[in-house]
């Protein structure tokens, strides 16, 4: 056991962990972040995807001592941004949403592109989400989904 | 009013964007305890000794000796066993449960668990038929007797993961003496049925609650029912709160699939060219036991002449049994496997005679009135004619097809034309399922929908209470539908089968009908439903005959290829679909199964390669599994044909499955005439198609 430092959501947090524990698994028994999903465990899914620093991670495959000094955003804390309201519009409008296990993690593999790339083109997009599997929508609709919050929320990214 | 089509939001797509939704595996109840299960390593054997270390306080087995009802999980058939006794018979199988506070604990402690057994020579061969099916149409087989021709062809599918991106999994605790399950399900009462079966309890002593379901696709149709028993025998045991969700790893090796299938079919040619009769054989790979293989087998073979008519059958199929682990229900349930193999034998029939397998294929189109394979009666109108011109319009099918066929350009496009019988087969729904709705109106004006319809993703919380809403002119949010749990919804039967608008939504439909017309304002109000098969759907279910279905979805697929002629991987280009599923109650919510339904169907065709050897199976995670990412999905453009059905609501027939089974015969058409060689096998992976082209037919 170790004691860590890093922000979660915007909160600087201490925590007392084993340094080896899955960023995964502290997010969803220990701070009750259950928006960030377990969907394969081997990093290949992205239900599980995390901000940190701003860009994607597989938070399955984060142990907790690379998380020390880190800015994590999970879902739960991006859903409290503008860009999250914009991004919640365009997948909704889109038809982007099916069983929902994949969302928070395609929510953040879209932020994390469009931090990176405010106006992606489509091939850029399908990039983009490839650490991401939906079973059941396609992608078609995500990707306009994408497209469109681009266009939504102009100037916000 | 507006039309019924023009979509709306959906109700749960805030909770789902914003992480909120609770799925199985986010509900904690204080002092649960983790379930790991311990599994059999060999296909087929005598389990001689469990060799159990001293398990730490609090870690406790769960096996055999602790079902204090029917060791075995009630389905169809008897041979699903809870836990096994002495005998297992795949690799996989679970055998007991360890359970205690700590996961990682759990896991150590499961290495050093030996079972010691009596290996003994597991069968894998397609040889022992458990359940033989056989029906005739017209003259049966007679015709091949006076035939000009036989054209006879083999055609293989395999294996298909359902790969939901959420695992299975149950979590649950004992209220007094109420065990209550929370699960990743499809069918609620399937689950409760299965309990009062192996705890031997009675009925009100049995909770089961929908938890969100990320993804089902029929891998959470029969399967959930074996992790109920063994969950729900661990809780009343131990008596605490007990929550166990499989890793990825342990749904891949363990739960059921799609079956892979081996189909046999010949065509007696008459003189002027024309097909006088088929004759098929359907095997499929039902695993270790038979689970719902049998009910798989009917509805490939009732699909057998697809969306055509032929005047003679001769139609047999068998399910069996081998040492690997069970296949079950998978969106289509059958009807991939048979709908593949009859659109490349018409395909490969008219290559034979040489003539244009277009033109060849509509001639022998289903009309209306014409009889079924299963000699019943295509009642309602069929519009398949104008879907295809469609079809055909926007794709450029005939232009492309021209001028694929004619250069070596590596590339193709493939159109498959296919039907999906709605609702359960036969008299299920009258003799089986014998669904219950019910709404409830509070003093508020407030109506409840109260049905055990399961969205798993299909978007049905929405639209049923768009159905209702409608009915009642009233607005959606006065109009509530939670989560089923079944203390508190009738048995409206489970979510599968493309049944759930049509059939559970027209009783909803009608119900609501009800309560409009004697609606009493600021007065509790229940109104209650119950399914009764209209009396002109007869059948015969010994002999297979009569109407097997009350109605049809239709589909037309065009999807188009490119093959790599250095490395043969194939890439889907575009995609375009034209349906008639009756009326879509939401246009967006149809628009996204037809595109996640085609997705698993091309992918079905082409990627998903999943192989067992020795009763191993290769594929362990979606690392090695693949299934389609946002890279591999071309541009896909669906058209929806309003062609209305009487006893649907609004018109609505079945969406979910038809919008898979045409993808794979429509990719591999394409990727044929990409090589010009005959497909008789999917996926149709780089390896097979390097084979086809260096020994294969033209």
């Amino acid at each position: 056991m170790a004691k860590i430092d890093f922000r979660l959501n915007g909160t600087d947090i201490s925590v007392d962990c084993d340094l080896s524990e899955r960023l995964l698994d502290f997010l969803r028994t220990k701070a009750g972040n259950t928006g960030v999903k377990e969907g394969c465990g081997e990093g290949e899914c992205g239900a599980c995807a995390v901000l940190m620093e701003g860009r994607i991670i597989n938070s399955c495959m984060m142990p907790m001592a690379n998380v020390i000094h880190k800015n994590i955003v999970t879902i739960e804390g991006f859903a409290k941004t503008e860009r999250f309201k914009i991004l919640e519009k365009a997948f909704s409008e889109t038809g982007g949403v099916q069983c929902g296990f994949c969302t928070p993690g395609m929510i953040i593999a879209s932020e994390s592109l469009l931090n990176s790339n405010p106006h992606p083109n489509d091939d850029e997009i399908k990039i983009g989400l490839s650490g991401n599997l939906c079973r059941c929508t396609g992608y078609n609709m995500i990707i306009d989904a994408v497209k469109l919050a681009s266009k939504l929320g102009e100037g916000l990214w | 009013m507006s039309d019924i089509s023009k979509s709306i939001n959906k109700v749960d797509n805030h909770e789902k964007i914003s992480g909120k939704a609770k799925y199985v595996s986010d509900l904690f109840f204080a002092g649960q305890l983790y379930a790991y299960s311990i599994r059999s390593t060999i296909a087929k054997g005598i389990i001689k000794a469990k060799k159990v270390p001293m398990l730490p306080e609090g870690y406790q087995i769960v096996d055999y000796r602790d079902v204090p009802g029917n060791n075995y999980v009630k389905m169809i058939f008897d041979d699903q066993v809870v836990f096994p006794e002495t005998n297992v018979t795949y690799i996989g199988e679970p055998i007991m449960l360890l359970i205690g506070p700590d996961k990682e604990e759990i896991l150590a402690l499961v290495k050093q668990i030996e079972i010691v057994y009596e290996a003994e020579e597991p069968l894998f061969a397609w040889t022992q038929s458990a359940i033989h099916y056989h029906f005739d149409k017209g003259e049966g087989n007679l015709p091949f007797a006076r035939a000009k021709k036989i054209i006879s062809y083999e055609y293989e599918t395999g294996y298909q993961e359902q790969a939901y991106i959420e695992p299975q999994g149950m979590s649950g605790y004992l209220d007094e003496d109420k065990v209550t399950l929370y699960g990743s399900i499809q069918c609620p009462y399937y689950v409760k049925n299965a309990l009062i079966n192996c705890l031997g309890v009675s009925p009100n002593k049995i909770r089961v609650i929908q938890a969100t379901v990320g993804g089902a696709f029929g891998g959470k149709e029969e399967f959930p029912s074996l992790i109920a028993c063994q969950l729900a025998v661990a809780i009343l045991k131990i008596q605490k709160p007990i929550k166990m969700i499989y890793e990825r790893e342990e749904d891949i090796i363990s739960t059921t699939k799609r079956h892979p299938a081996k189909i046999a079919i010949k065509a007696a040619i008459d003189k002027e060219g024309k097909i006088s009769a088929i004759q098929a054989h359907v095997g499929i790979n039902g695993g270790a036991n038979i689970g719902l293989s049998g009910v798989v087998l009917s509805r490939a073979m009732i699909a057998a002449t697809g969306a055509y008519t032929i005047d003679n059958l001769d139609i047999e199929g068998d399910v069996y049994l081998t040492n690997t682990v069970p296949n079950g229900a998978f969106r289509g349930f059958g009807a991939p496997q048979m709908l593949f193999a009859i659109e490349m034998f018409l395909e490969h029939i008219a290559k034979d005679l040489g003539v244009d397998p277009l033109t060849y294929r509509m001639q022998y189109l289903a009309k209306q009135n014409d009889l079924t394979s299963t000699s019943g009666t295509f009642r309602d109108p069929i519009v398949m004619p104008e879907m295809i011109k469609k079809a055909i319009e926007v794709s450029s099918f005939k232009e492309k097809a021209k001028l694929y066929q004619n250069n070596n350009l590596f590339r193709g496009i493939g159109m498959s034309f296919f039907l999906h019988g709605c609702g359960f087969t036969g008299s299920g729904e009258q003799n089986h399922i014998k669904a219950v709705v019910r709404l409830k109106k509070d003093e508020f004006d407030v109506v409840h929908i109260l049905i055990a319809a399961v969205d798993m993703g299909q978007g049905v919380r929405t639209t049923m209470r768009k159905l209702v809403a409608k009915v009642l002119g009233i607005g959606i949010e006065q109009v509530t539908y939670n989560l089923p749990d079944t203390d508190f919804v009738p048995d409206s039967g489970p979510t599968v089968a493309s049944r759930t608008m049509m059939i559970v939504g027209g009783l909803v439909a009608r119900c609501a009908k009800k309560l409009k017309d004697n609606w009493q304002k600021s007065r509790e109000q229940i109104c209650e439903e119950v399914y009764k098969q209209p009396e002109y759907v007869k059948w015969n279910e010994d002999k297979m005959q009569g109407d097997a279905y009350p109605a049809y979805s239709w589909g037309v697929n065009v999807v188009e290829v490119e093959v790599d002629n250095d490395t043969f991987v194939v890439t889907p280009k575009h995609i375009w679909s034209v349906y008639d599923l009756g009326k879509a109650i939401d246009e967006r919510v149809v628009l996204g199964q037809a595109d996640g339904g085609i997705a698993q169907g091309i992918a079905y065709g082409y990627l998903e390669v999943m192989e067992i050897e020795t009763g191993k199976i290769r594929q362990k995670n979606l690392t090695d599994y693949i299934i389609p990412t946002a890279s591999d999905m071309p541009p896909m453009e669906t058209y929806i044909f309003d062609n209305p059905y009487a006893l649907g609501p609004y018109g609505a027939k079945g969406v979910g499955e038809l919008t898979l089974v045409g993808g794979a015969p429509a990719i591999a058409k394409a990727i044929e005439m990409a090589i010009k060689h005959k497909v008789t096998k999917i996926p149709a992976t780089p390896e097979y198609i390097m084979e086809l082209i260096n020994h294969g037919k033209n």
